[in-house]
């Protein structure tokens, strides 16, 4: 019965094998070798001037997720304190964005941030550009339109997990908390967050992760003044800087960080059985 | 010698319109054993909620210790709660579970306005002493979910008592127990409570639980009082039909009370030792089945027919047809189905109640099969026990 079952795991495991498995080989064979098919560590070497990259990369992906944190977890915990009704409205609105168009959302961030964008538009109606004696706001090609794109486009995978695990806080451990002498302030800190904790770790992971490696955002609203890894990547092998070598060098690389950001994480969080890689 | 501790005046509930209290009052002394003891949707958990702080009434009073307490918090409440499901932390281990009320505390202090927290010695003593008087020594660092029914219970108990409240509640805290470990909590718990000397608040729809372990039980049904007594008393002088079906079996006979000392059944007249009624009232007889005697035919007040025959060890339980009236028996001596027998009831195994709203819907076994398979059957694992007392 069992072993009937299991067959039905096989397109899968198929699936898993030459798509999953089969590059990430391929690609550690290109990131330990020349254009000459030479055996060489020098793709590793050579990363090091690539380091502002790196830097910028987990700097921007570790801000970015911070305040997704700090906004989804209040934001998940009154959420999961409403009614029903509240609760189902909330949840559509959070969902809304992620039916449109990824690139369309990041697209129109661009133009509420441009230099004639909405916003700055909207400065200059209420007079405060002719305030401060400035002509716009530099907003668009910063660090923080890249993040802010970044925290928009995650933010949900911070609250729906958080959000989750707190609806599924059971009731009667609050109540005995108070009955043991905890004012509202310590049951939080005392039982809600700890117990909220494994869905703290997935929120953290599935937005940390496609923030650290993303290259659109960067691309687009940091107009090219902040390189991030994901567009170093597809540089190498895509752009002008053509060297698939590198570029599966500096791909293991920041999946190796990244998986150990992940175990540590993990490690922290004790066996729960969250904070799943994507 | 008994004073009173908590007192629930006029108490209302209803939640969505439909009433769950019903102007209850109560009052219930210090160093009491008191159970809450009725079928569930009864009231009696909310009762309990209503003393713990939980759930506020809609309208009345609760008094603790001649204060009103109605908008008093539970964590400012003298007052700690083992919970059906124990609600035992999962993220803390058997010590910081116990601890936990004892780090929430802060003692009087001159130096200091808010008061100060106990010292790590004051709660690892305190923590230490409350698993000994739990047997649950060596099991500090384990982790609760890792801990079988009866310890988890017995952390819950250890954690609400640790902090030395003034009453315990108890929200059936026994039901999730087999039946072999139930019967040794039921005596342990007992044995606490004489031991820490204060007041115990039990809910459970378990009436052997209920007789088992308390001074007074309260009964209740769709939100109101039925009998408020000692075991004894509800046991012997139910004050209705309910009360009588609840606690115990019950055979509940249409009766006349003739005069004083004289109940009139089957046109017949029974001595009994009840008087006050007036004059030919119609009353419920309440007979429970091991007071009645099974003698020949010709010496029987009444002459019936078996229709059924348990064996039950002690005792058998036979069903006995008294004109289309069907009657449960406890007896040593064995009746063959079908056989005519006949019954002699002494003046003290009958009990005469006023009739209720309650008259006519239970007491009679003529449903026998149907009812002996729920009281053996799932009702929350109560196997068996009803029929015991």
């Amino acid at each position: 019965m069992n072993r009937k079952l299991s067959l039905l795991a096989l397109p899968y495991a198929v699936w898993l094998f030459l798509l999953v498995v089969i590059p990430i080989l391929i690609m550690a064979v290109y990131a330990f070798t020349t254009s000459d098919s030479a055996a060489t560590l020098e793709n590793f070497t050579d990363m090091g001037i690539y380091a502002s990259v790196f830097v910028r990369s987990f700097r921007l992906a570790a801000i970015a997720t911070l305040i997704c944190l700090l906004i989804g977890y209040p934001a998940a915990y009154f959420m999961a304190g409403e009614g029903s009704g509240f609760q189902r409205v909330a949840l559509a609105l959070i969902m809304l964005p992620m039916w449109m168009n990824f690139l369309l959302r990041t697209y129109s961030w661009m133009s509420i941030l441009e230099n004639n964008g909405l916003l700055n538009q909207l400065f200059q109606k209420i007079g405060l550009f002719s305030l401060l004696k400035i002509e716009a706001f530099q907003m668009l090609r910063t660090p923080g339109a890249v993040t802010l794109g970044m925290v928009y486009n995650y933010l949900p995978f911070m609250i729906l997990p958080i959000y989750s695990v707190i609806l599924k806080l059971d009731r009667q451990l609050l109540e005995a908390a108070r009955d043991l002498g905890a004012n509202s302030a310590q049951v939080f800190l005392r039982v809600i967050l700890p117990l909220s904790l494994p869905g703290v770790l997935s929120g953290v992971t599935m937005v940390f992760v496609p923030s650290v490696s993303t290259f659109a955002i960067s691309r687009l609203l940091g107009g090219g003044t902040q390189m991030m890894l994901g567009d170093l990547i597809e540089q190498q092998f895509l752009g002008g800087a053509y060297n698939p070598h590198l570029g599966a060098a500096i791909s293991m690389v920041m999946m190796v960080i990244v998986v150990l950001c992940m175990a540590l994480m993990n490690h922290f969080g004790e066996g729960e059985e969250q904070a799943v890689m994507l | 010698m008994a004073k009173e501790l908590i007192r629930l005046q006029n108490l209302c509930m209803a939640y969505d319109g439909e009433t769950i209290l019903n102007n209850i009052n109560l009052y219930i002394n210090d160093k009491e054993f008191l159970t809450l003891l009725g079928p569930s949707g009864c009231g009696k958990t909310t009762t309990l909620r209503i003393i713990g702080g939980f759930t506020t009434p809609v309208s009345g009073d609760v008094f603790f210790d001649g204060v009103r307490i109605n908008d008093v918090p539970p964590h400012k409440r003298q007052i700690n709660t083992v919970f059906q499901k124990y609600a035992l932390f999962p993220h803390l281990d058997v010590y910081e579970n116990v601890a936990f009320g004892l780090r929430m505390q802060r003692v009087p202090d001159p130096n200091s306005k808010r008061g100060v927290k106990l010292s790590n010695e004051e709660i690892d003593r305190r923590v230490m002493e409350m698993l000994e008087s739990v047997s649950l020594k060596g099991f500090e660092r384990r982790r609760v979910d890792a801990l079988s029914g009866g310890q988890q219970q017995r952390v819950a108990i250890a954690r609400a008592l640790v902090n030395r409240p003034k009453v315990l509640l108890l929200d059936e805290p026994l039901g999730a127990l087999d039946l072999k470990l139930r019967k040794d909590m039921q005596i342990e718990l007992k044995r606490i409570q004489q031991q820490v000397g204060i007041t115990f608040i039990y809910v459970t729809h378990d009436q052997e639980e209920a007789l088992t372990m308390s001074d007074t039980i309260v009964i209740m049904d769709k939100g109101n009082i039925q009998q408020i007594g000692t075991p004894e008393d509800i046991y012997n002088e139910p004050k209705n039909a309910f009360v009588a079906d609840f606690i115990g079996e019950s055979n509940i006979i249409d009766g006349v009370m003739v005069k004083d000392k004289a109940v009139k059944m089957y046109g017949r007249l029974f001595p009994c030792l009840d008087a006050g009624f007036a004059e030919n009232e119609p009353v419920d007889v309440v007979i429970r089945p091991e007071d009645i005697d099974i003698v020949p035919v010709e010496q029987g007040q009444l002459t019936g027919t078996v229709t059924n025959v348990t064996f039950k060890g002690m005792q058998y339980d036979i069903i006995v047809d008294f004109r289309g009236f069907k009657w449960l028996i406890q007896t040593t001596d064995h009746s063959p189905v079908g056989s005519k027998i006949g019954i002699k009831i002494d003046p003290d195994g009958i009990h005469v109640m006023k009739k209720s709203e309650y008259s006519g819907m239970f007491g009679d076994y003529s449903s026998f099969s149907d009812e002996y398979d729920e009281l053996n059957g799932a009702d929350d694992g109560a196997e068996g026990q009803s029929d015991e007392s």
